[in-house]
């Protein structure tokens, strides 16, 4: 294998060598190579495949533009596929392999679609694959479905951690070339606080190519002085391998920090993060993103072996890689002559120097040939360029040999920060490429992107672009003087635009991950597809990983031409994040795994762990579900028993997730009166009522108690659910609605740990730790007040309310004495046999005692669906939902509307969710009338009992139905009854 | 030209000189039976089906931007009939059908592809919900499923079943669901449209709505005045901009919802799967790129792009389900504007001026209603009364409380 | 301003601290307003494209209920004031 690595290259390290593979090959390069400079110095110029015909590719480009070097990089939970070559630092250990091929890149079976290339121009999918209908899915698809794609990802979990942070900073600074660096520099001396970013590895940008020195000193000199006063500033912070790539709303900036993705395993520290993601607030922007070079559609322009003229010069200078032996050029502007001038001064043979225009206005001296007026219309090599045809002005064919092809067809800005959010760019003839938008609000463009060219015009527009920005900040600035800047003078290369070599010969591709050629971009037109989006949709030009970075203008000139317009006329597409593809893993940070989301622990949380609880997940919450004892090996043993207890004697329940609010002030009543559809004007202190709220669309949104604990003071308890709706929507109408009432509210969620004690002996067991009376005649049914406890060492507040039905307290202590009163309460309740009891069984005695939570408050049911129709008021003359709760379709009585149900046969089960049909009915949507909500098996019944909303339920009590569950493939006969199954006189609660 | 095998190597040997165009670009003719505003998928598809079934021929198709440029090309291609309510469920599963049998209808292929819809639940509660919905959808005869965590397990193996924060236990799947590209769906309702007839009119914007008290006589264009004998809005996205031009005020905001696509993969995701404990949904094209996306971004907005916050939550929740997303990049995200009903169900009806016909509302179920908005909605226009299966999606149904609220959560637009 | 909101309690705030509800549409009406008004005032929305007042709470904030004026087409926001001083509980 020959080696191409030559000397010089400002990049690389020559003494820190690494290994790497390719493909299972071992081979070395050096600290500071990218993975497509190691693979370039070893002489490989076949890196990949394409995505439709699997043609041979090379490496095209020096940076984040590549659209063929797309290896997996890695393996197992830290395989990187479709990563760009170019952009991939290289470490020792690094293990890259080609994609898109098999057996291997070398021989390539998918290759044979080139054969059928006519057969599969643009669109062709859409035109065939129909006959025989079925074979579409069947046959088709499945092989088409093999073949999409490039890298394969891993299914492994990936072992790095990621993080997300805020920046804020006065000017952002995106690119780090001569025009960034100025506007770095400028503003840094003027104080304000800078972020300066760069996707590369090391900054400089296109001072890093440039051979020649600047401002008569060396490149790489002037390059570390900046970085040496950018480093010193301490209002300066600068940021490497970082790419910024979105614009969105407000200046706020998505970037990403690579910050370990360059180190070898061993090295990388697995408590920082592998990449960060930045959201940068920034007050002013200097764009200064640089300029692509432009690929030349010709015939064969996508062989190994062809490359962009200015990504030589950066293998050249930067890492000391030779682009070959025997090097033509082919471009329509200078860069082909500065690359000729620096390949010749490391003794590179240039070939030729193609150039289309026919007196190119160049100072160039080289030894090259110049052939002028001419183009390149084919080229030639299996999987290497071997020789080029160059057709001259005089239409003349000429066979050159050569190992290497550069080219150049001018320069696309790189504007896209500068179009994510409102701005379309603006085609300039003089530049041959479209410009920023003119109104980048807060954003100076400038260098290369603004069509500057050459280091000394980008020094010194860099400076002017941060002076006004810092203007619009009110900070005073002066441009940095940079090297070169003094004699720099305003020079536009006069370019000749070329979008296809009319005289090609084999596929000229514009597109050349996607296989676009230039004849699926005419055959689009002619098809109809000539607006812009409908060429690249139909073509998919630009739908690669690289966007269309290469190819965009490109395919617009192509469609400028054929239409006889300018490509101003022919527009783009629209700039979208991301720049460059971002990872999950950087867009996430650490809220992955169980940090998903946050979780929340009630008060008695540890309580409930000691008494051996098994938790379920309720929104945020963990809640204790049941409480197995030894010997209980299913969930409904525990439960069942659980039910038991408190049937028979006193359980204990954490419900502490229900929603808490206090509410404060002189109308506090007035505004309960309007947000519940119920009274509560006249609830007196240390009473608690249920309250039905309704939205104003006249819904059931929540229910609970609230209770009086003072003048001007409640307390009110929502659903763990809607807790924090609740809070919101009281605060709605508190803040927005009735600012002029006097009512305070403060969310108390968390502030107190509740219990339930419920059960015939629940008063006997409070008892002995409350000291106030607590007897049913001083403590009734619905009373509610503050109460002292252990003998006057803690208050507490009482509420006599009851979901299960029994004679039942809730108790509520600040949080921090929720688990010692919990104990003291299990301590005073073991002579009574006082059971912990969780989530499920508490909804089986919600379901026997016809009670109904969210199963049955689904948004979209009335309280007269509930059966609590007479709660509304028809006396308050307003509250939230009172009129639209009066619309024809909330009051038609056939709306589905609670009733219980239970088996005919008392074996029988059935789900929750099963629909209910009349017996004998056809099964059909038509005949639904209805479903059910809740079921669960009653212990205390012996049987599958269950709450449903159905058509005209309450007066069809008695009636047969059948549930019909036609997932399970279950029919059962029901009969509807009364959803009150356990004391539907109230006479437990009452005791 | 009709595409057959024997056209397509017809052409290959002519080097594809001889292709014609998918459809005319002709100017607008002074007067049409039927103008249809909005050249998206629910225009074109309205149009294709009142030419094709219903003999209306004299139509026409305005389009401000190119056909197409709706949310018929921005959305993340996933069709399917898994409804809970009777005002829906039956239309969306017409819908179903006419996708199975679309492209041998219009001879264009949209890769129909149906390779099935899983939705994961989380909970006894979504469990319970799923159940009551999945038994809804067999009543009326659609397939669904319900499936166990092992039965899952051996689809998806790649979901997250050892440390999720909302673990899985199951989920509800739709067979026949799944995806098709969407921009062909366009492409192919233009075409057979425009062999039918219609005349197709691109960067046609419409400036102005002529009316003769109750009756609407015309419409003013950027390519001059056109009348018609009806009008018809089919505008999803600026339904409440253009039904101000004839002093209508609607249900429903503009909201604009973010859709992303991956870099290209080898096959990852074989069915479509939507999250329980988050927002998020995904399937992988034929190309390779996983589609995916989430909530819409909360405020209004008429610019077809969001923000960070909104793409961090997408991001987020598929990482929660898939964990081997986190090398995976996301190459592109890009935005459409989402007509969001004020009970999350679409409208199609007649209005207050005796020849205006609107069409809108879809909030995210635009794409997978495609088909069967285009047939009702040429039901209506040529009848003047609905189709069977969308005679809930009345206007008045707000006014009257017969509200087709299929998450429950009422009068908020951004909630639905 | 749909990445930042100027919170007039708190200062300029990301997006992910609120809650947005929509549309100030008109203001409640009174009790005894009909029904067509109060369908009005619930479901009906200008939706305009351009500035647009809607209802965001900084639910991660201050609690607050703040009115924004926003643009709908460029998300920049001309005012944001604290939805108390509006009067919006009183309508026809």
């Amino acid at each position: 294998m020959t080696s191409f690595r030559i000397d010089g290259g400002t990049l690389i390290d020559r003494n820190d060598v690494r290994r790497f593979t390719f493909n299972g090959e071992a081979l070395t390069g050096f600290g500071g190579d990218t993975v497509a400079s190691g693979l370039l110095a070893n002489g490989k110029q076949l890196v990949g495949r394409s995505f439709k015909y699997h043609r041979p590719r090379g490496i095209l480009t020096a940076g984040a533009a590549e659209p063929n070097a797309l290896l997996t990089i890695g393996r197992d939970g830290r395989r990187d596929p479709n990563t760009r070559a170019t952009m991939a630092e290289l470490f020792d250990g690094l293990e890259a392999r080609s994609q898109n091929c098999w057996p291997n890149v070398n021989f390539d079976i998918g290759a044979a679609n080139g054969l059928l290339g006519p057969l599969l121009g643009a669109g062709f999918y859409y035109k065939t694959f129909m006959w025989p209908a079925a074979f579409w899915e069947k046959v088709y698809e499945p092989l088409i479905r093999k073949a999409a794609g490039l890298g394969r990802a891993s299914y492994d979990p990936d072992p790095g951690y990621y993080e997300k942070c805020w920046a804020h900073c006065d000017l952002l600074v995106i690119g780090a070339g001569p025009a960034g660096l100025a506007a770095a520099l400028t503003a840094g001396r003027a104080g304000a606080r800078v972020i300066i970013a760069d996707e590369g590895a090391q900054l400089g940008g296109g001072l890093i190519a440039e051979g020649s020195p600047v401002g008569g000193k060396p490149a790489d000199t002037v390059l570390a002085d900046i970085i040496g006063e950018l480093h010193a500033l301490p209002n300066v912070e600068i940021k490497k391998r970082t790419t910024v790539f979105a614009a969105y709303d407000d200046q706020v900036f998505g970037a990403v920090e690579r910050v370990q993705k360059h180190l070898p395993e061993h090295e990388i520290n697995p408590h920082r993060a592998m990449e960060r993601l930045w959201r940068i607030v920034a007050r002013q922007v200097v764009l200064a993103t640089g300029a692509e070079e432009r690929p030349i559609v010709f015939g064969g322009n996508d062989r190994p072996g062809v490359m962009m003229a200015g990504a030589m010069r950066t293998y050249l200078n930067g890492y000391g890689v030779a682009p070959g032996k025997r090097v033509a050029l082919f471009a329509n502007n200078s860069q082909a002559y500065q690359t000729a001038m620096d390949l010749e001064a490391r003794g590179i043979e240039v070939a030729a120097i193609i150039d289309p225009r026919t007196c190119p206005n160049i100072d160039y001296d080289g030894k090259a040939r110049l052939i002028a007026g001419a183009m390149v219309r084919d080229t030639a090599g299996r999987k290497a360029i071997k020789s080029i045809t160059v057709r001259h002005d005089d239409g003349r064919d000429e066979v050159i040999a050569v190992d290497a092809l550069g080219v150049s067809g001018g320069y696309s800005p790189i504007v896209h920060l500068a179009c994510h959010r409102v701005g379309k760019p603006v085609w300039s003839d003089a530049h041959v490429g479209f410009m920023p938008p003119e109104n980048t609000d807060g954003m100076t463009p400038c260098g290369a992107v603004a069509g500057k060219a050459g280091i000394a015009a980008c020094f010194a527009d860099g400076g002017v672009a941060a002076v006004k920005a810092l203007a619009e900040l009110g900070v005073m600035g002066e441009a940095a003087s940079l090297p070169g800047v003094e004699q720099s003078e305003e020079k536009v290369d006069p370019i000749q635009p070329i979008w296809h070599v009319a005289s090609s010969k084999g596929k000229a591709f514009v597109d050349f991950q996607n296989d676009v050629a230039a004849s699926d971009i005419t055959l689009a037109m002619r098809e109809g597809y000539d607006h812009v989006e409908l060429a690249k949709r139909y073509t998919t030009n630009g739908m690669a990983t690289d966007q269309g970075k290469t190819s965009n203008v490109n395919a617009i000139g192509i469609l400028a031409e054929n239409k006889g317009v300018s490509p101003g006329e022919i527009g783009t597409t629209t700039f979208r994040p991301f720049y460059t593809p971002v990872s999950f893993g950087a867009l996430v940070g650490a809220s992955k795994g169980m940090d998903f989301q946050p979780v929340r622990k009630s008060p008695l949380h540890g309580w409930a762990e000691r008494n051996g609880a098994k938790f379920v997940e309720t929104g945020l919450w963990y809640r204790s579900s049941w409480f197995p004892k030894d010997g209980e090996t299913f969930w409904r043993d525990s439960v069942d028993r659980e039910v038991n207890a408190v049937r028979t004697k006193v359980g204990i329940c954490d419900v502490s997730t229900l929603g808490k609010i206090e509410i404060f002030g002189a109308d506090a009543a007035e505004f309960l009166n309007r947000v519940y559809c119920n009274a509560f004007l006249k609830l007196p202190v240390g009473k608690a009522r249920y309250g039905i709220m309704l939205r104003e669309d006249g819904f059931v949104y929540d229910d609970g108690t609230t209770s009086c604990l003072g003048e001007n003071h409640y307390f009110m308890t929502t659903t763990t659910a809607l807790a924090a709706g609740v809070l919101t929507h009281l605060e709605f109408c508190a803040q927005v609605l009735w600012p002029e009432l006097d009512v305070r509210l403060a969310s108390a969620t968390d502030q107190w740990a509740q219990m339930a004690i419920a059960g015939p002996k629940s008063r006997d067991v409070l008892s002995k730790i409350i000291d106030d009376d607590i007897s049913n005649e001083a403590f009734p049914f619905l009373a509610a007040r503050e109460v002292s406890m252990f003998g006057g060492r803690l208050k507490g507040r009482l509420f006599r309310i009851s979901f299960s039905g029994e004679l039942a307290f809730e108790i509520a202590v600040p949080a921090g004495y929720g688990e010692s009163v919990a104990d003291a309460i299990m301590a005073a309740g073991e002579e009574f046999g006082i059971t912990p009891y969780g989530t499920e069984a508490l909804g089986v005695m919600r379901i026997e005692k016809g009670h109904v939570t969210h199963a049955e408050i689904n948004g979209t049911v009335t309280p007269a669906d509930l059966g609590m129709g007479k709660m509304v008021s028809a006396k308050k003359d307003d509250f939230i939902g009172r009129v639209m709760n009066l619309r024809e379709g909330l009051v038609d009585p056939d709306r589905p509307s609670l009733v219980g149900i239970k088996p005919k046969s008392p074996s029988d089960k059935f789900a929750t969710g099963s629909h209910i049909l009349n017996p004998g009915d056809d099964v059909s949507l038509a005949n639904d009338q209805g479903y059910v909500t809740s079921m669960c098996h009653s212990p205390t019944l012996g049987h599958a009992i269950g709450l449903a909303l159905v058509k005209n339920g309450p007066s069809r009590v008695g009636e047969e139905v059948t549930i019909w569950n036609g997932l399970a493939g279950k029919t059962v006969t029901g009969i509807l009854c009364n959803p009150a199954f356990v004391d539907p006189e109230n006479e437990k609660l009452h005791a | 030209m009709r595409y057959s095998a024997l056209s397509l190597l017809g052409n290959a040997f002519s080097k594809n000189k001889n292709w014609r165009p998918a459809w005319r670009n002709p100017d607008p003719k002074p007067h049409y039976d039927v103008i249809i505003i909005g050249g998206g998928g629910h225009g074109l598809a309205t149009a294709y089906y009142l030419s094709k079934v219903f003999g209306v021929r004299n139509v026409a198709v305005l389009e401000k931007g190119y056909l197409g440029s709706g949310n018929i090309g921005r959305n993340t291609t996933i069709i399917r009939s898994n409804y809970l309510l009777e005002g829906n469920n039956p239309f969306y599963e017409f819908s179903m059908k006419l996708w199975e049998g679309l492209e041998q209808d219009f001879n264009f292929n949209a890769m129909v592809s149906q390779r099935g819809v899983i939705n994961l639940f989380h909970s006894d509660a979504q469990r319970d919900a799923y159940t009551r919905r999945g038994n809804a959808m067999r009543l009326h005869g659609v397939d669904a499923e319900l499936l166990n965590r092992d039965q899952l397990r051996e689809k998806l193996p790649f979901l997250d079943y050892e440390n999720a924060r909302f673990p899985i236990m199951g989920g509800l799947m739709q067979a026949r669901g799944g995806t098709v590209r969407h921009d062909a769906v366009a492409w192919g309702f233009a075409r057979g449209a425009d062999q039918n007839g219609v005349d197709i009119i691109q960067n046609c914007e419409v400036t102005g709505i002529e009316r003769d008290g109750d009756q609407i006589t015309g419409v003013q264009t950027t390519r001059g005045a056109i009348t018609c004998n009806k009008l018809a809005m089919a505008v999803a996205g600026s339904s409440s901009h253009v039904a101000k031009m004839v002093d209508m005020r609607l249900p429903i905001e503009s909201h604009a919802l973010q859709a992303f696509v991956s870099e290209g993969l080898k096959p990852f995701i074989d069915t479509v799967v939507t999250f329980g404990a988050g927002h998020f949904y995904v399937s992988q094209s034929d190309k390779g790129g996983l589609v995916f996306g989430g909530d819409i971004e909360g405020y209004n907005s008429y610019a077809q792009r969001g923000n960070l916050a909104c793409v961090e939550h997408v991001a987020e929740a598929g990482m929660a389900m898939i964990p081997a997303l986190s090398r995976v990049r996301i190459l592109r995200s890009w935005g459409g504007i989402m007509d969001m009903s004020m009970d999350g169900s679409p409208i199609m009806d007649r209005t207050h001026l005796a020849n205006l016909y609107f069409n809108g509302g879809w909030c995210y179920g635009g794409f997978k209603a495609t088909p069967a908005s285009g047939y009702c909605f040429a039901h209506l226009l040529a009848t003047d009364t609905p189709h069977e299966t969308a005679t809930a999606f009345r206007m008045d149904r707000f006014a009257r409380g017969y509200l087709l609220d299929e998450k429950g959560v009422g009068a908020q637009a951004n909630l639905h | 301003m749909s990445s930042l909101v100027k919170c007039p309690h708190c200062g300029l705030r990301p997006r992910e601290e609120f809650t947005i509800r929509g549309e100030v549409a008109t203001p409640r009406p009174n009790a005894g307003a009909d029904e067509a008004v109060w369908f009005d005032h619930v479901y009906l929305r200008d939706n305009p494209r351009g500035e647009h007042s809607e209802y965001w709470h900084h639910s991660g904030g201050c609690r607050r209920w703040l009115v924004l004026t926003r643009d709908t087409v460029t998300h920049e926001t001309s005012d944001v004031v604290d939805a108390s001083t509006l009067k919006l509980g009183e309508g026809a």
